[in-house]
């Protein structure tokens, strides 16, 4: 690592002051940005740490759904007897997160600002007509994500919390990379009364929907209403570990099987 | 009454007690006075020229204290790094050796190929300084394969070594085995690569180089599986040390592997860099680093063909075989694909006529050498392979086709036509005991329920031998070799009855402080609290080779029993002088001295006392103390041998392979401690399960570029990838030729296990016409393999 000034606000207001010096970061878990540092990848000249500010965590039921503080680790989602109630999709998704050691430390915040294409929650998010809150404003869920790595954050801005809509039925089913564990493929399947959400991500640079399955599943929410259809391989992802046209197969496979376990 | 801690108790490991509470003292652990680091500068290209180096930037960074380059080596006269193995090609000339030195002069040949090091007052302030170390590269056309590097016009890594080949060798009866093929019934035919493997030892490799001014002596601190070989290489070769000037220290070791038995020549560089700033000065690799520079494994390129008779009788086999390796060589690595490869190609089968080529070449790419099982899980893998696709030709059952052609346990001792003489091994025990465990008659209906669950399940089988306890020193001279191979022990009395053994074989994960210490406690009656295991230091231990090649029992062990044996002599001619009686009159039974037919005794407590303290000794007979040293030099290779089964399940929408039930059943002679050696077979099938499903050493063929340089990429078996495995042994078979009767269990597992899951994959595939797939079976192939397979299946 280069050398940097840490900093540990224990306020949102100073950690949005904190923010505003040229090439400061926000620290998380630490589990992206961490390892970026100590392969020198960045060179920040401050780092705030988010994890000493109550406005930042916990989990709470918020419109019949729920909402969760950014600095909320991948394991207390998994584990929270409040999400497994309401949601119980959103913790099995926690659950299958990296390992136990990532979950430990990992946020949800921090997840989704970093927007890794093959990260687990973006899919979440999308399916599950999220707003994510911010120390400026509320972002839909669906404008959220833009890109590759890219978000509609701006800089400086601060990640609060994200509020969940509670479908009637939801599953996540995860294909993931055997070596770093995260989704080569993951298909998060939602269904609100007649609306049903697939929301795809690991498989292009960013999480989508994949309409033609949604219209399927609308008429008939069962898996064999998948069958023949395809996300077509055009633009997606492929490295040493899965091709493109693997992925769409996979894609197509993955639905089925949150479908399935939707139920 | 048997000793509770004696030869095949279940001792708990004694030294995880400080490894589990974060106890151990690892190289990197060591902190002195003063003491500077190091940092490497690395080459980011495959193939290079270096044009210049210009470290001014570097210099001005706070802390930095000197900065040095391979120029400074040459000035200083430092060699090159030895290869302690030479090979001669078929037509009688020597493998071609070009210089490696421990920094580039000229040319870089692999990414990672260190050219500079950077010495500064902490790490961090050398990894600065080494970014501002501007090398001037004229970059070269590279080659990233071995099948790149024999291609017509392909870029020479070495000039002096035409056509990029090392070495071109053979072995066997070329006339014999064509013969045979023209009278064959039958032919099995395979093409298969044994992919490279990158080591992965948990901890990274590190050094510290000491140099005391005063007294002329250097002190090197290393993540090293034999420092006296070590201090050998580097000291006769490389830096011009005399062995009575250098001390080589391997302290507590995080896994080998085989990867720490090399000299690498950061060592070098911190040992001189040591004298040359007059500080110690402490390198440690960081993961990027072990995953570029640690020597690499496997990586051979093969076709076999087995000729038949018509009921399926093994006439000959012929082998061919491409083996990479990397840049340079690396201290061990001729000796790997030939004579811990193609010696073990007759496998556990009576095969009369073999004749093997093994073609080795140079490429842009790390060097390679001995990892795990080194040679052997090549063979096994070839051959097995190789005898699943013939039980295919001749429609035979996998279990018949090996039973029928078995070395009988009545043709034990046995020579192979590929040099080797087996002298035990009941192989076809080892499938008796494995079949039950198995439950191989009710596979077809496991295999339907699966079909019923739309799953495809397979089941494999492997049989395996290999060849340990290396070696006969002259053999092995013969064969090549520049070294002795064989080990020494010092068991060391004290006066109290405590004893210190000093050995010159290294534990790194195998657990000697435990075993070595229950042969000791066994063989004098004593409690294994009095025993004491030293090993890992030039200054310590009177002499070693160290451990690798599953070693260390057959070799090390054999060593201190020797040295038993002399300890025993001398207390018994104590014990008679004691006991005034004649020496023949006296009997020995665990540490105890006994006038035949009296009641008279000593115990070898009471011995020692005397020995040190010699009122009512023989003095003018004896020495007082008691303080054996032995050497032994082993009658022949060891053979463990045995039989692993894997039976997985596929599941073909997503083509991911589960591994559903692991048994193996093997031979290792005598077990001295079941629990260690349960753990080492678990070790060793993860690992081979690791190659067979998941580990994958990619470089891109063209750039020479490492694809995959981390963890993210690289897939390590983890814990939940593997089943519950049922492991056996029986010791129906000792080995004949060292006194423990033992043969080895560090390897076995590795070199059984990717043959046995690859055989089930192939067996869960067959209903798709496939007959073979290479390692890893990773997801994306078994998916593809199958639709290709099936157009119709993959349109719908
Ligand atoms: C071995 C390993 C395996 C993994 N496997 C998976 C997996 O299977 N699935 C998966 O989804 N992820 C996986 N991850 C990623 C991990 O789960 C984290 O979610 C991810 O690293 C980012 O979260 P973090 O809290 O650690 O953020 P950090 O690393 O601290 O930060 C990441 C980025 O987000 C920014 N940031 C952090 N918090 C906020 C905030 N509140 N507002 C705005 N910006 C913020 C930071 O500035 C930084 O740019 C894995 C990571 C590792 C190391």
């Amino acid at each position: 690592m280069y050398a940097f000034t840490y900093q540990r606000p224990t306020t949102l207001a100073d950690a949005a002051a904190a923010i505003q010096a040229e090439d400061a970061k926000l620290l998380g878990g630490g589990q992206t940005l961490l390892p970026t540092l100590k392969q020198r990848l960045a060179r920040p000249t401050d780092l705030i740490d988010l994890g000493a500010i109550p406005e930042l965590k916990g989990i709470r039921e918020a419109d019949g759904g729920l909402e969760i503080g950014a600095f909320t680790r991948h394991a207390e989602v998994a584990h929270s007897d409040l999400v497994k109630r309401v949601i119980p999709a959103l913790s099995s998704l926690a659950e299958g997160i990296g390992d136990r050691q990532v979950r430990n430390m990992g946020t949800m915040g921090g997840s989704i600002a970093n927007a890794d294409p093959s990260a687990d929650y973006p899919s979440a998010v999308v399916a599950l007509k999220a707003t994510v809150t911010t120390d400026r404003r509320s972002i839909a869920g669906d404008d959220f994500f833009t890109g590759m790595f890219e978000t509609a954050l701006e800089p400086g801005e601060i990640i609060k919390s994200v509020r969940f809509s509670r479908p009637d039925k939801a599953a996540y089913a995860k294909f993931r990379n055997p070596a770093s564990r995260y989704a080569i493929v993951g298909v998060f399947v939602a269904k609100f009364g007649s609306e049903v959400r697939v929301a795809v991500t690991g498989a292009a640079g960013s999480v989508f929907r994949a309409e033609a399955f949604e219209t399927a599943l609308v008429a008939d929410f069962r898996a064999e209403a998948l069958n023949g259809l395809s996300v077509g391989s055009d633009g997606l992802n492929a490295d040493i570990h899965a091709s493109a046209d693997y992925r769409a197969h996979l894609v197509t496979v993955m639905a089925k099987r949150a479908v399935e376990a939707a139920g | 009454m048997a000793n509770p801690n004696g030869i095949g108790a279940s001792v708990r490991r004694r030294e995880d007690q400080r490894f589990l509470t974060g106890r151990g003292n690892y190289t990197d652990d060591f902190k002195r006075p003063n003491m500077t680091h190091a940092v490497h500068v690395r080459s980011p290209y495959a193939h290079a020229r270096i044009l210049g180096i210009d470290f001014t930037d570097a210099l001005a960074i706070p802390g930095v204290v000197a900065v040095l380059t391979g120029a400074d080596m040459e000035a200083d006269k430092v060699g090159s790094l030895p290869c302690g193995w030479q090979i001669h090609s078929k037509d009688g000339s020597p493998m071609k050796e070009p210089p490696h030195y421990p920094l580039a002069r000229d040319r870089v040949r692999y990414v990672g190929d260190a050219v500079a090091v950077v010495i500064a007052e902490t790490r961090e302030q050398a990894r600065d300084a080494a970014e501002m170390v501007v090398v001037d590269y004229e970059e070269l056309p590279a080659v990233g394969s071995s099948t790149r590097a024999i291609a017509g016009g392909a870029p020479l890594v070495h000039d002096d070594a035409p056509d990029n080949v090392c070495y071109d060798w053979h072995l066997g009866d070329q006339a014999a085995v064509d013969a045979a093929f023209a009278n064959a019934a039958h032919v099995a035919k395979i093409d298969l690569v044994n992919q490279r493997l990158v080591p992965n030892a948990m901890e990274p490799r590190a050094a510290m180089g000491e140099y005391d001014q005063s007294t002329g002596e250097y002190t090197l601190t290393t993540t090293s599986q034999n420092p006296h070989v070590t201090r050998l290489l580097m000291g006769a070769f490389v830096l011009g040390i005399p062995e009575h000037k250098l001390r080589v220290v391997a302290p507590d070791v995080g896994g080998g592997f085989g990867s720490k038995i090399f000299h690498y020549g950061e060592e070098a560089v911190v040992t001189w860099a040591a004298r040359k700033v007059g500080r110690p000065v402490k390198w440690t690799a960081d993961r990027s680093e072990s995953f570029l520079t640690d020597a690499h494994g496997r990586d051979h390129v093969s076709h076999a063909e087995l000729a038949m008779d018509a009921d399926g009788n093994f006439l000959a086999l012929r082998v061919s075989t491409l083996a990479n390796l990397g840049a340079y060589l690396s201290t061990f690595a001729p000796s790997i694909p030939t004579y811990l490869y193609a010696t073990l190609l007759a496998g556990q089968y009576k095969t009369p006529a073999i004749y093997a080529e093994v073609k080795a070449v140079f490429t842009n790419t790390a060097p390679v050498d001995a990892y795990r099982g080194a040679g052997r899980p090549e063979a096994c893998y070839l051959i097995e392979r190789l005898v699943d696709v013939a039980a295919g030709v001749m429609g035979m059952d996998k279990t018949e086709i090996r039973r029928r052609n078995f070395v009988p346990k009545e043709a034990m001792p046995y020579q192979t036509p590929v040099a080797l003489q087996y002298d035990t091994g009941d192989f076809a025990k080892n499938l008796d005991i494995a079949l039950p465990l198995v439950d191989y008659p009710g596979f077809q209906q496991r295999r339907a329920e699966s079909k019923a669950r739309g799953k495809l399940r397979g089941i494999g089988f492997a049989t395996y031998i290999e060849a340990c306890g290396i070696a006969p020193s002259n053999v092995a001279g013969a064969l090549g070799a520049r070294a002795g191979l064989y080990e020494c022990a010092e068991v060391r009395f004290h006066p109290t009855g405590s004893v210190t053994v000093f050995t010159g074989s290294h534990s790194h994960g195998q657990g000697h402080e435990t075993t070595f210490a229950q042969i000791v406690a066994e063989r004098f009656g004593i409690p294994i609290e009095n025993v004491e295991i030293v090993h890992g230091d030039t200054n310590k231990i009177p002499f070693g080779m160290g451990t690798y090649g599953s070693r260390s029992l057959a070799v090390g062990g054999s060593a201190l029993v020797k040295a038993m044996d002399k300890v025993e002599r001398k207390a018994k001619k104590i014990a008679a002088h004691m006991l005034e009686a004649a020496e023949t009159d006296i009997e020995v039974k665990d540490g105890r001295f006994t006038v035949a037919g009296t009641d008279k005794s000593l115990g070898i407590g009471e011995i020692a006392l005397q020995a040190y303290v010699p009122h009512n000794f023989p003095l003018d007979e004896l020495e007082p103390g008691l303080d054996e040293q032995a050497f032994y030099d082993p009658k022949n290779f060891t053979y463990p041998n045995g039989c692993h089964v894997c039976e997985l399940e596929i599941d073909p929408d997503t083509g991911v392979t589960t591994i559903v039930s692991f048994a193996a059943v093997d031979d290792f002679g005598n077990v001295i401690n079941p629990l260690i050696v349960e753990g080492q077979v678990h070790g060793g099938l993860v690992q081979g399960i690791g190659q067979a499903l998941y580990e994958n050493c990619v470089y891109d063929e063209e750039s020479g570029q490492l694809v995959t340089g981390s963890y993210m990429d690289y897939c390590m078996p983890r814990a939940d990838d593997v089943p519950s495995f049922t492991v056996r042994y029986h010791e129906d078979q000792p080995c004949t030729h060292n006194p423990l009767g033992v043969k080895g269990c560090g390897e076995a597992g590795t070199i059984g296990a990717a043959a046995a899951v690859m055989n089930a994959v192939v067996d869960a595939l067959s209903e798709y016409g496939v007959t073979h797939m290479d390692m890893p079976a990773t997801p994306e192939k078994v998916w593809r393999t199958i639709r290709d397979a099936t157009p119709a299946i993959a349109a719908e």
